[in-house]
């Protein structure tokens, strides 16, 4: 199935869930990475009930705190 | 208030664009911008905005200038080493332009003093180096129904929000707290390249003129993030939580929090 993660397109195993993609993706930090999928927010509680569909749209919006 | 010929000299540049005009020049003028942290994003911010002719800008901070920030703070010199921050951005931003008032405030925004401190300002910054600060200045924006520009940076990313009452995300929509100290990689552990925080900081005073000026489309329900290795710019559409503990239809949070700090951060 296709994915578009992080804005780019890209097949993955079909049924994957959350927890899955962020380890496929190597997500640096996953304890606190926000996830929007399909333009909502989904709770971190949530990764591993969200199964993925062809099509879907995921977003990672990592912390970064410097400034100075 | 009628523009003195040095004046319209000084902002020609500004006056000709037709979208912006006298009319915007007079905005700025009559606006106010506190910043938040003189460091590698508050540094182009406030140069611009000094040099914009912004009426009144506020540049809070409580540390000195150290060796290690000059090179990316590039409001302070060599010859600033061990001065105040707030004090040698004053300096910088009256040097650009000495018709701009600049308040130096000397001090750690916290929960006590930070709705005292941006009440006087119609634009907030946020060039902290760190979490509490961050959410810090969420809430109290959003509490006291202020626009704000969040920013971050690391390595050789960043990203960027702007906040406007009633118009999308916080950015407690999108980190609902902060994470644990040490939890997530710092700029002093991690490293920042300094023209990443020159692009950033740049962008965050290019919000601030939108605003006061009314021009353009500010950031506002979207998350622009950077990526300087690959030069790639996304512009993320972000949900808005009606849960959000802030900004929420039921907020949990009605005045400012003090989190703890990591204790790496306190010295940045």
């Amino acid at each position: 199935m296709t994915l578009t993660v992080a804005g780019t397109p890209k097949e993955y195993p079909d049924g994957i869930n959350l927890t899955r993609l962020i380890e496929l993706e190597k997500v640096e930090t996953p304890m606190y990475v926000t996830v929007a999928l399909n333009d909502a927010f989904v709770e971190s509680g949530g990764f591993e009930a969200a199964v993925l569909k062809d099509g879907d749209t995921v977003e990672f919006l990592y912390f970064m705190g410097g400034g100075r | 208030m009628a523009f003195s010929n040095e004046q319209l000299t000084r902002y020609s540049r500004h006056i000709i664009l037709k979208e912006f005009g006298i009319k915007g020049q007079k905005k700025l003028s009559r606006g106010s911008v506190l910043i938040v942290g003189a460091g590698g994003l508050g540094s182009p911010a406030a140069l611009y905005l000094a040099a914009a002719g912004v009426g009144r800008i506020g540049i809070v901070d409580a540390d000195d200038v150290d060796l290690s920030n000059l090179q990316r703070q590039i409001i302070h010199g060599t010859d600033d080493i061990g001065r105040p921050k707030a004090d040698s951005a004053r300096a910088g931003m009256l040097a650009v332009n000495p018709e701009t008032e600049v308040r130096a405030v000397r001090a750690f925004l916290n929960a006590g003093n930070i709705m005292d401190i941006i009440r006087d300002y119609d634009f907030i910054i946020d060039g902290t180096d760190n979490f509490p600060a961050k959410f810090l200045i969420n809430d109290a924006c959003v509490l006291s129904g202020k626009a704000f520009s969040h920013a971050g940076i690391l390595r050789f990313s960043g990203q960027l929000t702007t906040y406007v009452p009633g118009r999308g995300a916080c950015y407690r929509c999108i980190f609902k707290e902060p994470p644990p100290p040490e939890a997530v990689p710092t700029c002093r552990q991690a490293g920042v390249i300094g023209a990443l925080a020159g692009v950033v900081g740049s962008l965050q005073a290019m919000e601030a003129v939108k605003y006061l000026a009314g021009i353009g489309e500010v950031l506002a329900g979207a998350l622009l993030t950077y990526d300087a290795l690959t030069t790639a710019f996304r512009k993320i559409a972000l949900p808005r939580r009606d849960d959000c503990a802030v900004c929420g239809a039921h907020p949990s949070i009605t005045a400012p929090v003090d989190y703890a700090q990591a204790a790496c951060d306190l010295t940045a």
